[in-house]
């Protein structure tokens, strides 16, 4: 009869899921694929392409073959690149600090609010510091909301205070007081050189040498914003990207309750 | 939905002239018999397993009689001869004659009508193995419904069986409603199908039954949790083409990659083989419920799509005559073709709508199977996202019924799950977002879509009058389709062509024509039910 030899794929590594050796997964256990775009500062050319696989080898990719190159400006140059990637990760090792809570829709969270305090919870927001955008704190607030997600603004339970951008530390604090808040929303979208975290320390800082740091639930949020950065820098949530107002709203809600709970 | 104004009077002609050609074709093939199609026979007699070399025992009792010139009666007369001189089943005699004990030839004479009597009643058992599993699907598909509009198809490709049912299974879930498991390089050109479960493959995954069975099982098993039908497909095509399609009737594959003459124009096989293989295959495929998908797709990925479109349809049109002469009917008729036109090319996507539209209209009634830009996909993932995205919209528009996915990653790798679940939320988005735009629109008269419409029958009508006039051998002697030369003599496999003798048997033609009748018109009744049940 006929036959044929085919070339099979040559595979030598341990195809079992090691979570103390966790590696990305493209068609098979451990192949370790990962695609990488960038661009560089130079002229697309042969020398450009080495350049690009040789920086993939840097980060970590074994046998990395650029598939795609293009010149973008005479100087720059934009690449993609796969490769297998050969480190890995100890997932069993991995602590990570979160947000546990449970998450309620609209209307769960305004009855839930009419049953544990009988009135409304004031939240005042703003995008404090410098920085100019009011994109987070709006997704978060506005009666629109963002993504399907309607904002605090909506929430029947929920008088919602949005100052917008550019509030100082001090107007913050000050306004919170008149309005008589109960949380404080902190937005930090512009992060460079980590002013954000200047920003945030800083707040923290004149909150408590005002002796009010405990009177408000504060929340800060933004897009290099984790749970575990807000606690390091002595606030009580944070919430980064993915996260909308029905998780905020959810947390306000739960956590006055059960403070609510604890001073009884 | 919105029509282009065609002349149907050319269509006619073109339909006719392909009919003629494949009842040349057929006038010719049938005078011969393949080892394939003798094998595919032992399967359904229930032949199975390997020898101790590990060659398939449907390979050993063949190439028994191919040795002793004694194929020409066909496996049938000399299995039912000892079956009833020895009072043994297929599957022992085929043991029998691998460890030597057994010569097929040499048992003692039975009389022809006894033989026949014994060859229906087994024929019999085999095909009603294959009704029990068409009827399986059309109760799933009757229980879970089954959507109406393009059927997401998407592909796996590990070369390990078992990572392909990691794979299949999260792409179900994703919203894939056909699997296909590409096939390993090279097996198109083996003369027998490898046997057993199998891990190792290149750019794809053997072919084999247990293969079949245990994707089969899997997809079953996430359809069951979704409350879907998941269909299965794979590759009917290169020297095996019966035997594959048994082994997919046996264990209910859904779809299954079936052309004519793509093993001869892609794969140089040799075209009196090839056309002869082809039909019983379509007979098996045609019983076991299975919509065939045809591979016009593969004649625009090395020619011009724009130049070349009208060579489509003209090979659309022989593919349905085809079909049609192995009983196989419309609604199971996944006619090819692809969106490949140059995405640097002006108005490329109104021709592509145009020539989409044109097939939609030619063929009202096929499941028609449409292919992804692949050819002009160069690594640029970010493009390629975006020339599916194109794709995709004709696809809904002009109501396709097999939307084969693109892949981001084509022309860098086989797809990773993520490039799948990417294509697959790229496709559902445009299906929500362009449902009904279909039924919104209307052409307008003598413009660019209609012409280019019309220009293209004109082009097939042409062409497949010139066909007609000197046989499709030798059209393709000369290499008129896809550009590509093939002698009558030429290409693999003619050594396993073999003439029939008059006593010639093949107990399964009239009962897979039959059952491919009934299935169809139980087919068009569940169709009438459901449209009355939506019209109440």
């Amino acid at each position: 009869m006929s036959s044929g030899r085919y070339s099979t794929k040559k595979s030598d590594f341990d195809k079992t899921l090691d979570l103390t050796q966790l590696k990305p997964y493209g068609d098979t256990m451990n192949d370790g694929k990962v695609q990488v775009s960038f661009t560089l500062p130079v002229p697309d050319s042969e020398v450009a392409v080495e350049a690009a696989r040789q920086l993939a080898m840097k980060m970590g990719l074994v046998e990395p073959t650029v598939s795609h190159h293009a010149s973008l400006d005479k100087s720059f140059s934009f690449f993609v690149v796969y490769g297998s990637l050969s480190h890995s990760i100890d997932y069993t090792q991995i602590h990570v600090e979160f947000v546990d809570i449970n998450l309620m829709t609209m209307d769960e969270t305004d009855l839930f609010i009419q049953q544990n305090f009988g009135r409304k919870i004031k939240v005042i927001g703003a995008s404090t510091g410098t920085d100019a955008h009011t994109v987070g704190i709006d997704a978060i607030m506005n009666m629109k909301g963002y993504a399907g997600h309607y904002g605090l603004e909506r929430y029947k339970m929920i008088e919602a205070l949005n100052l917008g951008s550019q509030v100082t530390n001090e107007d913050f604090i000050r306004r919170a007081v008149e309005f008589d808040a109960d949380v404080l929303l902190v937005s930090q979208t512009v992060t460079q050189k980590n002013v954000h975290v200047q920003n945030l320390t800083e707040l923290v800082e004149l909150l408590e040498a005002e002796r009010l740091r405990k009177r408000f639930l504060l929340i800060i949020g933004g897009p290099r914003i984790s749970h575990e950065l807000a606690k390091e820098l002595g606030c009580d949530a944070g919430f980064g990207p993915g996260k909308y107002a029905d998780d905020v709203a959810s947390y306000i809600c739960t956590e006055l309750a059960a403070r609510k709970q604890h001073a009884l | 939905m919105a029509k282009l104004k065609i002349d149907w009077e050319k269509v006619k002609q073109a339909r006719e002239a392909a009919r003629q050609v494949v009842e040349d074709v057929h006038v010719y093939t049938q005078q011969f018999t393949t080892t394939t199609i003798e094998r595919s026979i032992c399967r359904l007699f229930g032949i199975d397993g390997v020898d101790a070399m590990g060659v398939p025992l449907p390979n050993v009792v063949v190439e028994h009689l191919t040795s002793r010139q004694m194929l020409g009666l066909g496996v049938t007369y000399w299995l039912g001869q000892a079956a009833l001189s020895l009072g043994k089943e297929p599957q022992e005699i085929a043991e029998l004659v691998a460890q030597g004990e057994l010569d097929l030839t040499q048992t003692d004479p039975v009389d022809l009508f006894e033989i026949q009597l014994w060859a229906e009643k087994h024929a019999e058992e085999a095909v009603s193995k294959i009704h029990h599993n068409r009827i399986i699907r059309e109760e799933r598909l009757l229980e879970y419904g089954d959507h109406a509009g393009p059927l997401i198809y998407v592909i796996v490709a590990t070369g390990n069986i078992y990572e392909d049912i990691v794979q299949a299974k999260a792409a179900a879930r994703q919203g894939a409603d056909v699997i296909a498991v590409i096939r390993t390089t090279g097996q198109s050109l083996l003369d027998y199908v490898p046997f057993g479960a199998t891990t190792e493959g290149f750019g794809g995954t053997m072919a084999t039954q247990e293969n079949f069975r245990l994707m089969r099982e899997a997809l079953d098993e996430v359809g069951a949790d979704l409350k879907r039908y998941i269909r299965l497909c794979n590759y009917c095509s290169g020297l095996c083409m019966p035997e594959i399609a048994v082994m997919g009737a046996l264990e209910r594959l859904d779809v299954m990659l079936n052309d004519a003459l793509y093993g001869i124009l892609f794969r140089d096989i040799n075209m009196q083989r090839t056309l002869i293989d082809q039909e019983f295959s379509r007979m098996i495929n045609a019983a076991a419920g299975v919509i065939i998908n045809t591979g016009e797709d593969n004649y625009l990925t090395t020619a011009d799509a724009y130049e070349e479109a009208h060579t489509v349809l003209a090979s659309q049109l022989i593919n349905e005559q085809f079909a049609l002469k192995a009983g196989l009917p419309e609604e199971q008729m996944g006619l090819g073709h692809a969106f490949e036109m140059n995405p640097e090319l002006k108005n490329a996507f109104l021709y592509e709508f145009a020539q989409a539209q044109l097939a939609r209209q030619i063929f009202p009634n096929a499941p028609l199977k449409y292919m992804p830009p692949t050819k002009f996909k160069t690594g640029n993932i970010f493009r390629s996202h975006i020339q599916d995205a194109l794709f995709n919209i004709v696809t809904v528009i002009s109501d396709q019924r097999i939307h084969l996915l693109g892949m981001l990653t084509e022309a860098i790798h086989t797809p990773l799950l993520a490039d799948r679940a990417l294509a697959i939320e790229n496709a559902r988005y445009i299906a929500t977002s362009f449902a009904d735009f279909g039924d919104d629109i209307e052409f307008r008269a003598g413009g660019i879509m209609e012409q280019r419409a019309a220009n293209v029958l004109d082009l097939a009508l042409d062409l497949l009058q010139n066909i007609r006039r000197d046989g499709l051998f030798h059209t393709i002697e000369e290499g008129r389709l896809a550009g590509i030369k093939r002698p009558f003599e030429g290409g693999k496999g003619l050594a396993g062509v073999v003439v029939k003798e008059e006593q010639y048997m093949n107990p399964f033609i009239p009962l897979l024509l039959e059952e491919s009748r009934q299935g169809s018109e139980r087919y068009h009744r569940t169709m009438a039910t459901l449209e009355e049940g939506k019209n109440e």
